[in-house]
């Protein structure tokens, strides 16, 4: 970057390549993120097993204890670690360096995840939280398991102020200029982050007087409110993250140029101002809301898939003239010219392919009606292993081919961008069949969040059983892809030769107009932001403060 | 900022589809009665046994062909449940839940609700066709949730 250059940051600069120290933070998160993943691919297999009645689980581990650390393991630690270590070295690449205070800052965070995991894991493994990721009260965990989500909330905004100080000082010293685009998305995300959090706090600091005794009673609906306000807002911090290497990487690796820098920025914004209200669409079979209220809140979720439409436009346009550039005449032709066999391409490609079904899927089921037909079955399941477990997976192993020996400074090998392709490929079979199967089987009633039963064999729950044998078969696919995947990082961490590897960064056309100032106003983004929440939320929010409060149940 | 041609068009199919799905989950909603089960009345989850109408759970046949179901949804079961019900007949669920949070599907209908301590949800359907369908809970409520399940006969 050409920025780096202009007003040095003191020390931490480096003419090639990354800062050694800011380096060691961002593969220390990547280390957690893949060890995340491949004892959360274990625990997804047994459970893919178990429900398809090849495998019982063990009582002193049973089904949901594993199902909760599948959940919290592969939602919670292996997404936030990777985004975290993801835009840490991402700001130090665009703004030449963290500052030294920012990376302490990305320590404590890192300290307090941790710490934050093992109460949380502990907890669970011992049995005295069986109670999922979404922690649903009147079920009560163990104040240790809700403590431990204090330390990952706190740990969350440390990450997220580190990101604040750094931008703010870059803008600082480059008055009048635009922050790189991939720190627009870092800053974009992190917003995202702590207001999408705040309502979750809440509710855990509702949860931890009562899991002590404290006070008697819980209010269930608003909590699980205010879990969705932060649930949904999570998913769009992963989906802003993965687009970001669209946006970005993608570019660049291809051989082409940016879509357009002000039409990216466009869509951070978009998706940042409109995601928060969205959480009601998980809510839209519950009690306490109103018919009025679910409806205007079909509009708060349908709305993102209006920045989405102008990705999947922008990400085609790039692919066109990217094979125009190398040559390609006539229709399609630019097609042939992708480098199909770069991984570094593939993956995220095949991402972005599985986002089409997987958003379509999401544009149907957040219509009330529609809705109640799939809530709570095993089509959601599907649903989120095809936008979590493809997509936003897939993005990121695409990004770790690049990212981790850029900072490991080594090289990507043609024999282990050879293994790269056929983990992608073992992944999407595996996954197409696991979700195909669970959309399928999800359609017919079979529910979420079971372990393997026949209901006493009715001849209904019967019938399920050769969809849920292909869901096991799509699980066995994917475990290899798991070993693959992790196989890969610790060579790319580790073994692979020593180099340089390139971070890489679209740069835009010759012709390009530039970009608008208001895109830098992240002060009025912030206040639409609030507004749009304050419109969403505060009715609803009146009708469900004073529900008559719920005592503990430890139903596990 | 300036879009192409092409993405004007794009974007404008995208925001139709959204307007579709709008007007047509609104009418659904709205002028066909549709909407999803959304049940505003509380109630004391502590004392469910004590308030009507969960004093006395049961099926009630409150007209023609039309039934009442009062429902207590509980860690790991239904009452009242093996439901039986003529064919053709409607059939209001009143349900909530004595405990933690329980999901109440019927297989092969669209029956499909979440049930609360503290709130009462409410909803209904048309039974057409004769046979056994399933019911079970879809929420996570427990070690012995997937065993909570009964069934509805119509015949
Ligand atoms: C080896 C690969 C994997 C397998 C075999 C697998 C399998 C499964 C199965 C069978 C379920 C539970 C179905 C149920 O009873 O509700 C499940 C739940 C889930 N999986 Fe996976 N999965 C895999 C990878 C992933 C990945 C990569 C992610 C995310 C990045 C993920 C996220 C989730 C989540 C969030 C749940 C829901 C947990 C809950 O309902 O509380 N899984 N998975
Ligand atoms: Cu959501
Ligand atoms: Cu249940």
């Amino acid at each position: 970057m050409e920025l780096v250059k202009e007003k040095p940051f003191g020390k931490m600069q480096q003419a090639l390549g990354v800062n050694p120290k800011d380096a060691r933070l961002s593969l220390t998160y990547f280390t957690v993120s893949f060890i995340a993943l491949l004892i959360g691919g274990f625990l997804g297999l047994f459970q893919g097993l178990n429900r398809a009645g090849l495998m019982e689980l063990p009582t002193w581990f049973d089904y949901y204890q594993t199902l909760t650390t599948h959940g919290i393991l592969l939602v919670l630690v292996f997404t936030t670690t990777f985004v975290i270590g993801y835009f840490y070295a991402g700001i130090s690449h665009t703004m030449g360096g963290l500052l030294p205070k920012v990376r302490k800052f990305g320590w404590t965070a890192f300290g307090l995840l941790v710490i934050g995991v093992v109460f949380v894991a502990t907890t669970v493994a011992m049995g005295n939280a069986s109670v999922m990721y979404t922690f649903y009260p009147p079920m009560q965990a163990t104040p240790l398991f809700y403590i431990g989500l204090v330390f990952l909330v706190v740990g969350i905004w440390i990450a997220a102020f580190g990101v604040f100080i750094n931008v703010a000082n870059w803008r600082r010293n480059h008055k009048g200029q635009h922050i790189p685009l991939l720190s627009f998305f870092a800053t974009g995300v992190f917003v995202l982050l702590v207001l999408g959090s705040i309502g979750v706090t809440i509710e855990v600091l509702m949860l931890i007087p009562w899991s002590l005794g404290w006070t008697e009673t819980i209010n269930v609906m608003l909590s699980r409110t205010l879990f969705w306000s932060f649930g949904h807002t999570l998913v769009n911090i992963w989906y802003l993250t993965a687009i970001s290497a669209w946006y970005v990487a993608v570019p660049k690796i291809i051989g082409g140029k940016l879509f357009s820098d002000a039409i990216t920025r466009l869509v951070v914004i978009l998706l940042v101002i409109l995601n928060i209200p969205g959480g009601f669409h998980h809510q839209i079979v519950d009690p306490g809301i109103t018919e009025g209220w679910k409806f205007i809140h079909v509009f708060m979720s349908l709305s993102i898939g209006f920045p989405s439409m102008m990705t999947a436009f922008a990400m085609f346009a790039v692919f066109e003239r990217a094979g125009r550039r190398k040559g390609a005449k006539g229709l399609l032709d630019w097609f042939k010219k992708l480098p199909w066999g770069d991984v570094r391409f593939l993956a995220p490609f095949i991402a972005m392919v599985a986002f089409i079904p997987a958003g379509a899927g999401g544009i149907a089921q957040t219509n009330n009606q529609l809705n109640q037909v799939v809530h709570n079955s095993l089509w959601i399941v599907g649903h989120f292993h095809l936008t979590l477990g493809v997509t936003v997976a897939l993005t990121f192993f695409g990004i770790t081919y690049w990212l981790i020996p850029y900072l490991s400074k080594r090289k990507l090998t043609p024999k282990i961008n050879k293994l790269g392709i056929i983990q992608t490929i073992i992944w999407t079979i595996g996954m197409t069949f696991m979700s195909g199967a669970m959309h399928l089987v999800g359609l017919l009633g079979s529910p979420r969040r079971t372990s393997y039963t026949t209901y006493g064999d009715n001849a209904t729950a019967l019938s399920w059983d050769p969809y849920l044998i292909f869901l096991a078969v799509g699980g066995t696919f994917l475990i290899v892809g798991v070993v693959l995947m992790v196989y890969i990082v610790v060579n790319l961490m580790f073994f692979a030769p020593k180099g340089n590897t390139e971070f890489p960064i679209g740069e835009p056309e010759a012709d390009v107009l530039s970009t608008p100032k208001w895109t830098e106003r992240w002060g009025t983004i912030i206040i639409l932001l609030i507004l749009i929440v304050a419109m969403g939320y505060v009715m609803p929010l009146t009708d469900i403060l004073n529900v008559p409060g719920s005592p503990p149940f430890r139903t596990w | 900022m300036k879009l192409h041609r092409a993405e004007e068009i794009w974007l404008i199919i995208g925001i139709g589809i959204i307007a579709l799905s709008m007007v047509i989950t609104g009418y659904q909603a709205f002028a066909q009665g549709m909407a999803p089960p959304s049940g505003m009345e509380t109630i004391d989850p502590q004392k469910v046994d004590q308030t009507t109408p969960f004093d006395n759970p049961g099926i009630f046949e409150i007209g023609e062909n039309e039934y009442e179901v009062v429902m207590i949804l509980q860690a790991f079961s239904f009452t009242p449940n093996e439901i039986e019900v003529p064919v053709g007949s409607t059939v209001h669920f009143t349900m909530t839940s004595r405990d933690v949070v329980h999901g109440f599907q019927v297989a092969g209908t669209n029956i499909n609700a979440m049930v609360t301590p503290g709130h009462i949800q409410k909803i209904s359907q048309t039974f057409d066709k004769p046979g056994e369908y399933l019911v079970l809970c879809n929420e996570y409520c427990g070690v012995g949730h997937q065993m909570m399940s009964t069934t509805i006969t119509v015949k």
